[in-house]
């Protein structure tokens, strides 16, 4: 049975112990009888997180750029810069994130084909005009690099941080048992990230001189914002809020 | 329904077939389906992967039956492949450990009460205890790291309390070692039981040395590790109590054997329709499964397979229900035991051997202590009546 559902219905939820009283009451009996068999409290977990930490090696590093002599102006400032690598890094976080953003924008796509909108929702044009734009994002961001002399297939450590941290909302996005307007939950998670994100990005080149690609990004920046809008739009009118 | 291991042909095995979109089916739900669709989909997972296990130690060790082996093999991983599928994609790796607790807890539970064999009985309930300390500690590690309630996935069928310590069940293998049974002499029902509970247990072990290293948290990954650690034990000490004369083609016949009863098993207690349909067209293909290995048997080693299956009656099934009160008095009896050879003794008999192999293991800190010190399930989290402990300052170490 197909998920066009634009809100969880009624059922047989077996997951809270109000499914079950009599059985937790016997569990939390059971609690005063069989006492922790170690002294202490949650905070040793912390602990011990501290000092792995304290050993650990970085996640891993920006590779230097292909070629000094290959490298037109336009990035070569901002790699002389107080920081050379983070805008890099960042550069290849974004570039992943609208990768793979595209690939979202898909699925929500095939999900719009295969159940229909809803009433307030978006349209198949609109899923599509958004993977657009997320697709020109990815380009324009792959040239950016390019002409900064950076491989623009390299995973940088922000990268994978950012797919790390997001990987939920593509699973949900695929998962065949979820209705679009829970799928359009986990576009919001990513067009909130992308916009904070963007901004940044504009900060960033903006520090480093680069007019350019400033302006460039302050585009970007704009269209994220509109995808934002539509989405929280749509969420409102799913869940029957006047604003979004 | 009456099955008759002898009598019964099953599915044939050349209509035992798959399409990509059957092994890859509608899953479970992790929310709404009971309990204990969960501990059966796990259970049955490990059913068949030990039958794979089993059919490439055999293959490797009997050119003769390749062919036939190589034949029931690829059946037997597509129905592996479909009942693992049957798992969601919104439970956690740490979500499905709980699901294996579960079954290590109320599977083993039922066995150690129906094993008519005291012995052996008792051999179930020591791992018993030390599976219901695991259960414990995970569920500690979900509250403390992840901020969620074990018992969404338990529903209140099995406790979340401290069994056997975690950190005490660590023995020199020596001692892992049990009496098996004796293949002339023993019940169908044992023979059964050992094989259930050493498919189960590989499967666990070999499930967590999977997923542990993609826990992110420090302590999270040691825990697995250290419990890992004691799934190898336990399928040491589970494996040692089959008897090791009985012939590769008697254990291949008992390995089918102990499928038709499992999936019998999961078709008695099934309470979603969609999936008891999955169970019952699996018992038709184990049916004609063990019918082509008892042909094999007859032909190859010119023996009765009655010698191996009695009358072809299949025994009780396993009980999916919650063994609370049995676990407790048990717990209640049996958690100051451990292991000196084949035999169970109070801690304090233990020879220092074993007490140097456990205490070499723990000299730089027990993870599972440490997940669990001082930790008490509540319904929603410890977080609902205990605030968070931030000062750290008395917890640091000196220098």
């Amino acid at each position: 049975m197909a998920n066009t559902q634009t809100h969880a219905e009624l059922g047989l939820n077996r997951t809270g112990v109000a499914t079950s009283p009599r059985l937790t009451e016997d569990m939390l009996e059971g609690t005063s009888e069989f006492t922790p068999s170690s002294i202490g409290d949650d905070r040793q977990i912390g602990l011990e997180r501290g000092d792995y930490a304290r050993e650990a090696d970085p996640l891993g590093s920006v590779p230097p750029p292909l070629t000094g002599k290959g490298m037109l102006k336009t990035g070569a400032t901002a790699l002389k810069g107080e920081s050379p690598t983070q805008l890099i890094d960042k550069l290849g976080e974004r570039l992943a994130f609208e990768r793979t953003g595209t690939r979202l924008y898909e699925a929500l796509v095939s999900k719009h084909d295969a159940l229909g909108g809803f009433e307030g929702g978006p349209s198949r044009e609109d899923l599509v005009r958004i993977l657009r734009d997320e697709h020109a994002h990815f380009q324009m961001l792959k040239q950016a690099l390019e002409k900064m002399g950076a491989d623009p297939t390299v995973m940088t450590p922000s990268a994978d941080i950012h797919a790390t941290m997001t990987k939920g909302v593509l699973e949900i996005a695929v998962e065949p048992r979820t209705s679009l307007a829970q799928s359009l939950e986990a576009a919001l998670l990513a067009e909130l990230a992308d916009n904070d994100c963007w901004m940044a990005l504009h900060e960033l080149a903006l520090q480093a001189g680069e007019k350019d690609l400033a302006e460039a990004f302050s585009m970007a920046l704009s269209e994220e914002n509109l995808h934002l809008t539509m989405v929280r739009t749509w969420l409102a009118a799913a869940q029957g809020r006047t604003r979004a | 329904m009456t099955i008759d291991l002898i009598r019964d042909t099953g599915t044939p095995l050349e209509r035992q077939v798959f399409t990509w979109r059957e092994l890859v089916q509608p899953t479970y739900s992790k929310l709404d389906d009971d309990a204990f669709t969960r501990v059966r989909v796990i259970l049955m997972n490990g059913i068949e992967s030990e039958s794979l296990r089993f059919s490439h130690a055999c293959s490797r060790m009997n050119r003769e039956l390749q062919r036939d082996l190589a034949r029931v093999r690829r059946i037997e991983q597509h129905q592996q492949t479909l009942v693992n599928w049957l798992n969601p994609a919104d439970q956690s790796v740490l979500e499905t450990t709980i699901g294996f607790e579960q079954v290590a807890i109320e599977v083993t539970a039922s066995v150690a009460l129906a094993e008519p064999d005291p012995y052996l009985a008792q051999c179930y309930r020591f791992g018993l205890l030390e599976d219901f300390d695991h259960m414990y500690r995970y569920s500690a590690l979900m509250d403390r790291v992840e901020g969620k309630d074990a018992n969404n996935l338990l529903q209140s069928y099995s406790d979340i309390l401290p069994g056997r310590p975690t950190s005490v069940e660590h023995r020199h293998p020596d001692n892992d070692l049990r009496t098996p049974y004796d293949r002339r002499t023993a019940q169908l029902i044992s023979k059964l039981h050992a094989q259930t509970l050493v498919a189960g247990e590989h499967q666990t072990h070999d499930y967590y040395m999977t997923v542990g290293p993609t826990y992110a948290d420090p302590t999270g990954r040691q825990l697995y590790a250290e419990i890992a650690s004691i799934e190898e034990q336990h399928v040491t000490h589970y494996e040692s109590m089959v008897d090791a004369t009985e012939t590769w083609l008697e254990k291949w016949l008992l390995h089918e054997a102990n499928e038709v009863y499992n999936y019998y098993s999961c078709v008695q207690s099934e309470g979603n329709p969609r999936i008891k349909a999955i169970w019952e067209r699996f018992l038709d293909y184990e049916l004609g499964q063990l019918q082509y290995v008892a042909e094999l048997f007859k032909s190859i080693e010119k023996r009765d397979v009655a010698e191996v299956l009695g009358d072809g009656k299949l025994p009780t099934p396993i009980q999916y229900v919650s063994h609370r009160d049995f676990v407790r008095d048990t717990l209640r009896r049996e958690v100051m035991l451990t292991a000196v050879g084949p035999s169970f003794v109070p801690f304090d008999q233990e020879p220092e051997q074993a007490q140097f192999y456990r205490a070499q293991l723990n000299s730089q800190g027990s993870p599972s202590d440490r997940v669990a010190a001082g930790y008490v399930w509540q319904p929603g989290t410890e977080l609902v009546s205990n605030a968070p402990q931030l000062s750290q300052l008395d917890l640091q170490p000196t220098a």
